[in-house]
């Protein structure tokens, strides 16, 4: 027993010291990036080939990629491990969870990392629409990387079907009603087999509804993420027109429609149009049964959709080479060839313009041309909605959203409680 | 063996007397030997209890400001959140409406698969399916029986006519289809423990009743039912416990919604801890939970105990 015990007491010591003496010969900077998986696909093998390749490229920069689980599942365990002390040097997550990160101050501005010229032009190298979700108060906090937005997919048999032009998607509010009510399909008991049109409503139906206030021209939140706007009256229009499609003009499902279910839907032909995230183009383009087409939003004041998705942070308790060391991998991450590869191995909108403009993106799009359409669409894009407490004034709103969705309230009723709830929430900040 | 450990299981009651005895005597070693489960109990539940009250006195520390005492200001925060209050009255419901039926249920299905039928082993493992599934899988199916139109329940309902309904997108249908979800899971896994009892129960009863006439339905009501009280209890416990304990359907299939509808007490204080990264206001709602938890288990037990009979 106690010869077992010296023994192992023995190895143990030989183990600590092998251990210190691996991590004083080598002279690298090593760091830890956590990242979220939230499409389908092969994504940690995706990132854990890129990482290789850096370190090809960089000998003297380790980096060791930790999947996180979900977003939700990333940002819990990065402010726990704040709170706890063992902190990773860097991370993906969402670019709307920003002030959430500014306020735990755990995060650096990339304004205090950036020195060569090279840096600085990178940094100004995406897309505007992607940097209003990453900046604030002058400084960029976080870097876009897998970044979407809403589009709208539609079952070209279906269009044939109901008569009109398979080729020509609607292009306006007016236009959905019209070819909703063609494309709505009754059995002979006058149930419905078929809908118009599927906006989905459960989890985070904040997000479509603000692809609808977008294009009613309205902002819901200030730039500051001090204030929001929830009962503004164009806001509670555009809530009115969600309502109405399946109140009024009964295109579109009553209730509450599952965001998981519905490309499963669009795919049984029991939606003739359905929006959701470009996130889903390679899910779609796999598994539709039919012919579809990929387009824009239709306008109403204008067109619109919000931005989405994750972006690269840097955490403050970081020495100064991991920060540096980080920064180069970001830069590196987010290189035009880089973004390129990522866009077209997940779906997701590749960042900078300058990813579009490279040989693999160009043959890309020549062979599949939906996978523009989230790219074009980037002009008219507002920030996704962004605040102080960010996921408790989100609640506020999801809540008052599916109310008016199921007829508990009506909209002008729903977003003034909204309204009233943000306010209180964000009373701390102004 | 059995014969002296027997007494000493089955009546708690007598317990209590005899170990007062033995820790007058050999009280040190008594101690030694309660001492790793007892720091296991104070380092892990008792510790993080008592913490947790603390910190519902303190605000929520943010970055560089730091947690100050607060009194009871989460507390009156508490009482004037609506959200709160509904989760409170959705937990009840949900409680109230889940714990008699999986309860009921539990006992019709060991009754049934304790006599002599054909296929009885096949059909004890179909009733404990559903508890061998992890909660989260189940809930991933039961999500697609849910589906409006191709799910598996309208499909049924398109048999008899019925149109689609959205099951889970409906206030008035969100909460009750989590309730039959729970019921579903929960039967079979108290049906083990009924059937445990019920194979204790000594044939000659049943043979002593018949004698004397005694119809299937007094038998039952009479000697059968009285003899699984203490399963009952501990049944009892366990789903009441449970009610409050296991979101994780709430987690798949509704996140709380529409509008509030499927909010579970433990489903908001996860969201407030560690979405909106409250802890101080977490801690508050957590304290709610644990005196409500307390609260029935100490009735429970005051209660039951004296009309239990322990053989």
């Amino acid at each position: 027993m106690r010869d077992r015990l010296t023994r192992l007491l023995g190895t143990a010591l030989v183990a600590g010291g092998l251990a210190l003496g691996a991590g004083a010969a080598r002279a690298e900077t090593s760091l830890e990036f956590y990242y979220p998986v939230a499409v389908g696909g092969p994504i940690t093998k995706i990132v854990d080939g890129m990482v290789a390749d850096f370190e090809k490229g960089h000998p003297d920069i380790k980096v060791k990629p930790i999947y996180a689980g979900s977003y939700q599942d990333t940002i819990t365990k990065v402010l726990t491990a704040i709170k706890g002390g063992d902190v990773p040097q860097l991370s993906v997550i969402l670019s709307v969870d920003m002030f959430t990160l500014i306020d735990e101050d755990a995060i650096v501005p990339y304004e205090s990392l950036v020195k060569t010229e090279a840096d600085k032009a990178w940094l100004k190298g995406f897309y505007p629409a992607f940097m209003e979700n990453s900046q604030t108060g002058g400084k960029t906090w976080g870097i876009p990387f897998q970044r979407s937005t809403v589009v709208m997919y539609w079952n070209k048999e279906a269009f044939k079907e109901a008569g009109l032009d398979p080729e020509t998607p609607p292009q306006t509010w007016d236009e959905l009603v019209a070819f909703g009510k063609k494309l709505t399909k009754k059995d002979a008991s006058g149930n419905v087999t078929r809908w118009g049109v599927q906006i989905p409503s459960s989890g985070f139906p904040y997000w479509l509804f603000q692809a609808l206030t977008t294009q009613n021209d309205v902002r819901l939140m200030n730039g500051d993420g001090t204030e929001t706007h929830f009962d503004d009256p164009k806001v509670v229009e555009a809530l009115q027109y969600w309502v109405d499609l399946s109140r009024k003009w009964q295109i579109h499902a009553p209730g509450i429609v599952e965001w998981g279910t519905t490309p499963k839907d669009f795919f049984e032909g029991k939606t003739a149009i359905m929006w959701t995230t470009t996130g889903n183009l390679t899910n779609v383009r796999k598994n539709a049964p039919f012919p579809f087409g990929v387009a824009m939003l239709p306008e109403h004041a204008r067109r619109g959709t919000p931005t989405g998705g994750g972006n690269f942070y840097i955490f403050k308790k970081s020495t100064p080479e991991q920060k540096a060391a980080a920064l180069t991998f970001i830069e590196w991450m987010t290189s035009p060839e880089r973004a390129a590869q990522w866009g077209i191995e997940t779906g997701y909108v590749a960042v900078s313009p300058a990813a579009w403009e490279t040989p693999e993106m160009k043959a890309y799009v020549k062979d599949f041309p939906p996978a523009a359409v989230a790219r074009d669409q980037l002009q008219y894009a507002f920030a996704e909605l962004s605040t102080h407490d960010n996921q408790r004034v989100t609640k506020a709103l999801n809540d008052g959203l599916q109310a008016a969705l199921t007829g508990a309230k009506t909209p002008a009723e729903a977003m003034k409680d909204s309204q009233a709830e943000a306010k209180r929430i964000l009373r701390a900040y102004q | 063996m059995a014969e002296s450990l027997a007494p000493s299981v089955d009546r708690p009651s007598t317990r209590r007397p005899a170990g007062r005895a033995a820790a007058g005597q050999g009280g040190l070693a008594g101690w030694l030997l309660l001492l790793p489960a007892a720091v296991l109990l104070a380092a892990f539940t008792h510790y993080p209890a008592v913490a947790t009250f603390l910190h519902s006195l303190y605000s929520t520390p943010r970055g560089s400001r730091p947690a100050h005492f607060v009194g009871l200001d989460n507390y009156q925060a508490m009482i004037q959140d609506p959200v709160f209050w509904q989760s409170l009255w959705n937990n009840a419901v949900y409680a109230l409406g889940t714990i008699p039926a999986a309860i009921a249920l539990a006992l019709v299905m060991a009754l049934w698969v304790n006599g002599r039928i054909r296929g009885r082993g096949l059909l004890r493992l179909a009733y404990f399916t559903p508890t061998v599934l992890p909660m989260i899988a189940v809930a991933n199916i039961w999500l697609f029986f849910y589906t409006p139109d191709y799910g598996l329940i309208d499909q049924v309902g398109h048999l008899f006519g019925a149109g689609a309904h959205n099951w889970l997108g409906s206030r008035s249908t969100a909460l009750a289809c989590l309730m039959v979800v729970t019921v579903w899971k929960e039967a079979g896994f108290f049906m083990i423990f009924y059937l445990a009892a019920l194979q204790q129960i000594a044939p000659v009863l049943g043979e002593a009743a018949a004698i004397e006439g005694a119809g299937r339905w007094y038998f039952f009501r009479r000697v059968t039912f009285p003899l699984l009280m203490p399963t009952t209890l501990f049944v009892l416990v366990n789903a009441v416990i449970n009610a409050f304990r296991v979101v994780d359907h709430v987690v798949v299939m509704t996140r709380g919604g529409p509008d509030n509808a499927t909010e579970l007490l433990l489903f908001y204080i996860y969201e407030v801890a560690f979405k909106f990264w409250d802890t101080a206001y977490g801690a508050t709602l957590t304290m709610v939970l644990l005196a409500i938890l307390a609260a029935v288990a100490l009735g429970q037990f005051l209660y039951f105990d004296k009309r239990v009979h322990y053989r």
